[in-house]
């Protein structure tokens, strides 16, 4: 298999990038980690007539902390980059337990975060932990930045905000308020599976322990990322205990909107969000202490 | 009233309307400068325009890992990257592992510990390990099952592959600390 025909610029600046895109008609696309975007040219599900590579862009491989305590994902970090973090595993457990589980080691070294946000596949695990985060994507155009809220950003299954001629520059988390906990659990049937079932859990704590924000948001378990909006603010104000855990995850599971497929029944899928949102509020962090990214 | 006219499109090829590129690079440590059309897959570049057939194509859609090579160090699937991409930069493939008369270690650890029966599935897995022990030379067991888990095999049912990685770590180890450095 190989893609259809187009035309491919491989531009030195985000600006000349820019300009490319404006002045490329239609259907030109952005090229990443080419991940999600190569095997859909190959199968011509994507027929773009010119391809934008952006992988020689100058400073965009960063993720990083801002001194105001964001935290900011560039365009062109891998998922690898971000498995094997220690910023991240000591800064972001729900981030950090999430890139692990993405895709295969193999993809990973290529696909980026930022490009998974805006293939805006229903199933992907960083849609569901940035809406978990409350994060924001940053767009550059012709006009400059703009700054668009996660859960504005995807507007349909494989379509969000960005216009013809921006660009995600980079995802953001913005500051926590208290002390950050959560994590990701995700059940696959084999390594670079999509999931069969992900949720995502985001809390932030307050000295006595009580929620004082929480996101949860889960993948695979409908047409689009839910956000558990009803869930999540359950938890607010509450310390975490048992009884407002399990309100939290009947919340979440009765959000969920799954089919049933080869991967499962609706039944068993829903009851897998009620089960991982118990564990990931019962033993936030364990997910992250569990993982592999210790072998750097 | 109905017009037939020839479609161009066959003749504006043949008359070099197809778009291509230039490109520079190294394979195996050796310059290569290729002139493609951007849609060439890296993996076609390497098979088809340089003949190093070591690198194979399973699967064809980004599953398999039979076609995992090394762009500037870091372990990808062939299929699912442009050739134009590696404009510039330095790949690797099976065919590189080998010195000029002796095999590389994690050759040498696949024949020891049986890491293959048929084969297909053994430049991927070698390339992907290669990836893993230049960045991290002593890793576990567990280690090791990650860092392939992109890779599949139909045959032998890992146990061996994993075994052959561990001989070859435990071989480049000895072989760094006997250099006395
Ligand atoms: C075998 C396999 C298994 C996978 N498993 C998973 C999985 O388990 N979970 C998961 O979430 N994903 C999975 N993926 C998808 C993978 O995570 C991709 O890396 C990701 O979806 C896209 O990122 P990319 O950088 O590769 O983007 P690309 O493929 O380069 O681009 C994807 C789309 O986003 C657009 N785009 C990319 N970057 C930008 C940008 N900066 N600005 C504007 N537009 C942009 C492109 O134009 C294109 O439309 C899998 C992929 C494969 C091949
Ligand atoms: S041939 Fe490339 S992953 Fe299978
Ligand atoms: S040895 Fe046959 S596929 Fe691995």
């Amino acid at each position: 298999m190989f893609p259809p025909r187009f035309a491919y610029q491989a531009p030195r600046s985000l600006e000349e990038a820019i300009s490319l895109l404006g002045s490329s008609g239609d259907y030109a696309k952005v090229l990443a980690g080419g991940q999600s975007l190569v095997p859909m040219m190959k199968l011509r599900f994507a027929s773009p007539d010119v391809i934008i590579d952006i992988n020689n862009l100058p400073g965009l491989d960063y993720h990083r902390a801002g001194p105001d305590g964001s935290f900011h994902v560039g365009a062109l970090a891998r998922h690898a980059d971000l498995e094997w973090s220690s910023l991240l595993g000591q800064t972001q457990p729900t981030m950090a337990a999430a890139a692990p589980l993405i895709a295969d080691p193999l993809v990973r070294n290529r696909g980026t975060l930022v490009g998974s946000l805006c293939h805006a596949d229903p199933q992907g695990d960083w849609a569901a932990v940035m809406i978990a985060l409350k994060g924001q994507v940053v767009a550059q155009g012709p006009a400059g930045r703009r700054t668009i809220d996660m859960k504005d950003f995807v507007t349909g299954p494989f379509e969000t905000a960005l216009a013809h001629d921006e660009i995600a520059v980079e995802a953001v988390v913005p500051p926590a308020q208290g002390a950050r906990k959560g994590g990701y659990l995700k059940l696959e049937r084999r390594v670079g599976d999509f999931a069969t079932c992900g949720a995502a859990v985001a809390l932030e704590t307050g000295p006595a322990g009580d929620v004082i924000k929480a996101g949860i948001a889960l993948c695979g378990v409908g047409g689009a990322t839910i956000d558990a909006v009803d869930a999540a603010d359950a938890l607010i104000g509450q310390p975490l205990g048992p009884a407002v855990i399990d309100t939290a995850a009947s919340l979440a599971a009765g959000a969920a909107n799954p089919g049933s497929d080869h991967r499962g029944s609706a039944d068993y899928k829903r009851h897998m969000v009620h089960t991982f949102v118990t564990r990931l509020l019962t033993s936030p962090n364990a997910a992250l202490d569990a993982s592999m990214r210790t072998a750097a | 009233m109905t017009v037939v006219r020839d479609d161009p499109g066959a003749a504006g090829e043949a008359a070099g309307n197809v778009p291509t590129a230039t490109i520079r690079f190294t394979i195996n440590g050796a310059r290569k400068i290729a002139e493609i059309e951007p849609r060439l897959l890296l993996a076609d570049l390497i098979r088809g325009g340089t003949g190093l057939t070591g690198t194979h194509r399973g699967c064809d859609t980004t599953n398999c890992g039979a076609c995992t090579v090394l762009v500037d160090g870091v372990p990808v699937k062939s299929c699912t990257m442009l050739a134009v991409q590696v404009d510039g930069r330095s790949v690797t493939t099976v065919e590189g592992l080998a010195g000029p008369s002796e095999l590389h270690p994690l050759q040498e650890g696949f024949k020891a510990e049986h890491g293959l029966q048929c084969g297909f599935c053994t430049p991927g897995m070698m390339m992907a390990a290669k990836g893993l022990l230049d960045r991290n030379p002593d890793p576990t067991e567990e280690e090791v099952r990650w860092a392939l888990s992109g890779n599949l095999c139909r045959c032998t049912g890992y146990q061996n592959i994993v075994k052959s990685v561990l001989w070859a770590a435990r071989k480049l180890r000895e072989a760094d600390g006997s250099d006395g450095s």
